[in-house]
């Protein structure tokens, strides 16, 4: 079938420039991340000789070790990986059950709701309030403060809304004649035949969740209660600073190891759990799932 | 008998309420949520934003000096500076950035291979998902002074400055650094908008001898138009805020606050860092940008629908 519709108009030069240009694009685009990745296998005295343009001269994985060994990693890991885990978990539970909810056509005030949600959008308390509120929750230095103030996103929500709206009323209006309540329509029926649609959404949330500094940056301020990000932006700012002394002994009995490499395989550790869950979450965005939010 | 219908008409509108209470059950989590972690900040923030804070009174009594704050925006040559600089980087992200994400979605559009389109798509949209904290390390050491840029220029002759700390290249690198990151995001919506334009048209033009070019001037273009409307109203209700702190904040210091600091920056190192502002102060001016952005956002609307196309509502 793709054969027959390529053979009919042939290949002209416009197809051509288009995919030439388009390759150039996408080289533009990964080159900075392998820029990355060789210098992160660099040391040293391999740099001093060359740098590494398109190919690693050597193979060198002290910069990981380094980095594996550092205590601080290794909790800052530990903080990420919960937050985003819990914190996807809060996410969802509130964006499906709202989104199923203000999904309602019949319910009273639904309106009232809509708009006191999306006003939300435009117009925010600022930076100085919303720290005192959670202040005044008590939330400053609790890993709670990285959850609970991105626990729904407006837009999401919507998006969600929009697509239960359009989901078959017949199938939910049969389970209701069969004496179901709503809950047990929720659970049962809506989320079952929304899987790959809700897990989408879990994805997008997860990476948010994953890439979280700037409630960090605002709430917490212990070295222990850091996540990745803050972690990783310590590291390219000050290095020695941030290492434990664990990881620093290690960094100067190897003398070869640049101080470059070592935050370069910290960049290449964070960006990893996306790179692994970016084929997924490609698959959904290309088909255009995003879209629904800007409908209705 | 009016009196009457009215009592049915309450008592019907109470059975129907509770027969939904598990409705209003499974929505009170989300409500209680957006009143304290959106709603008590606009009300905290609104009166912080007339007051003069003091530590020892919080938010809702330090003492009250009503509209003083905004009066002193107008003679802070900072706020100026930084409003300024956020209006600019706005602008450029409209007339670069958006430009570009429709010119991107047009022609991959173009790409006959179904195969080859996903894979560039796919590869341009990579960097939407890395954070800018990941990001800002990348490009600090590509265009840093010892990064691969600065060498190559450095061979062919060139002064050597990073773009990262020159105030003439801040903003240009501000605005191409992020389109690099977010054009294929960008480009998806108006994607998803082609494909719903009628194939026959395509064909008909076809038929009439229209070439590439202008088949996606005539029919593409045209067929996405109130998309990029909608697009156009949400951006320039954006104009003060633009979603630039975390790219910003991450990139910028000291020899570029001239041109690269924004309001939002300004908020946040008057606030945390210098704080030599009072909080007050920042939050006055953390309100007036949201108001501009609703003003912006009505506006806006207004003159697209003026214009014949559909607006936000």
């Amino acid at each position: 079938m793709r054969n027959k519709k390529l053979n009919k108009s042939r290949t002209t030069t416009f197809d051509f420039i288009v995919i030439a240009v388009f390759t150039l694009l996408a080289l533009i685009t990964l080159y900075p991340f392998w820029n990355v990745l060789i210098l992160s296998v660099s040391n040293t005295v391999s740099v001093a000789k060359h740098t590494p343009y398109l190919l690693p001269y050597i193979v060198d994985l002290t910069g990981y070790k380094t980095v594996l060994q550092d205590i601080y990693f290794i909790k800052s890991l530990g903080i990420s990986l919960f937050v985003t885990i819990a914190g996807v978990m809060i996410n969802m539970f509130l964006s499906v059950t709202g989104a199923y909810v203000l999904s309602k056509r019949q319910l009273i005030g639904r309106k009232v709701f809509m708009t006191m949600i999306l006003f939300t959008m435009l117009f925010n308390g600022g930076l100085v309030p919303t720290y005192m509120i959670i202040k005044d929750l008590g939330l400053i230095n609790s890993i709670w403060s990285m959850i609970l103030p991105t626990a729904i996103s407006t837009y999401y929500l919507i998006i969600m809304k929009n697509y239960f709206l359009n989901l078959p009323a017949g199938l939910i209006e049969a389970a209701r004649l069969d004496g179901a309540g709503e809950w047990t329509i929720l659970w049962k029926v809506a989320i079952p035949i929304s899987k790959p649609f809700i897990a989408t959404f879990a994805l997008f949330y997860s990476v948010e969740r994953w890439n979280e500094w700037y409630n960090a940056l605002l709430y917490i301020n212990k070295k222990d209660l850091a996540p990745l990000q803050i972690y990783l932006r310590d590291i390219l700012v000050n290095l020695s600073g941030q290492l434990s002394a664990q990881a620093q002994q290690m960094l100067s009995a190897t003398e070869k190891v640049s101080t470059s490499a070592v935050q370069m395989a910290t960049i290449i550790i964070t960006a990893v759990p996306i790179i692994c869950v970016y084929p997924f979450l490609q698959k959904y965005f290309v088909n255009g799932v995003m879209v629904g939010g800007l409908k209705e | 008998m009016k009196k009457r219908t009215k009592k049915v008409d309450c008592v019907r509108l109470w059975k129907r309420i509770k027969n939904d209470r598990m409705l209003y059950l499974l929505l009170a989590p989300v409500l209680a949520w957006y009143l304290v972690f959106c709603y008590l900040p606009v009300a905290g923030g609104i009166s912080l934003s007339l007051r003069n804070f003091r530590y020892d009174m919080g938010i809702w009594e330090s003492p009250f000096v009503g509209l003083e704050h905004f009066r002193k925006m107008l003679s802070d040559r900072e706020f100026m500076q930084a409003a300024k600089n956020t209006i600019i980087i706005s602008l450029g992200r409209i007339g670069f950035q958006m430009p570009c994400a429709i010119l991107t979605a047009l022609f991959l559009n173009e790409i006959r291979s179904a195969k080859l389109k996903r894979t560039f798509q796919t590869v341009i949209t990579f960097p939407h998902f890395i954070s800018w904290v990941v990001l800002a390390g990348i490009l600090s050491n590509l265009f840093g002074s010892s990064g691969i840029i600065n060498q190559i220029l450095d061979v062919l002759g060139i002064a050597n400055v990073s773009p990262i700390t020159s105030a003439s290249s801040f903003r240009p690198f501000i605005w191409i650094s992020n389109i690099w990151k977010e054009v294929g995001w960008d480009s998806i919506i108006y994607l998803a908008a082609i494909t719903s334009i009628d194939p026959g048209l395509y064909e008909a033009a076809e038929v009439d001898g229209a070439g590439r070019l202008k088949r996606i001037w005539h029919i593409t273009l045209p067929g996405i138009k109130s998309t990029i409307a909608i697009m156009l109203i949400l951006a320039v209700g954006q104009i003060m805020t633009n979603g630039s702190f975390d790219q910003i904040f991450n990139l910028y210091s000291a020899p570029v606050y001239k041109v690269g600091d924004t309001l939002d920056t300004y908020i946040f190192r008057e606030s945390f860092i210098t704080g030599g502002l009072n909080y007050g102060y920042s939050t006055a001016i953390g309100m007036f940008k949201s108001i501009i952005g609703v003003i912006m956002i009505t506006v806006s609307n207004k003159v697209v629908t003026a214009l014949g196309e559909n607006g936000l509502y």
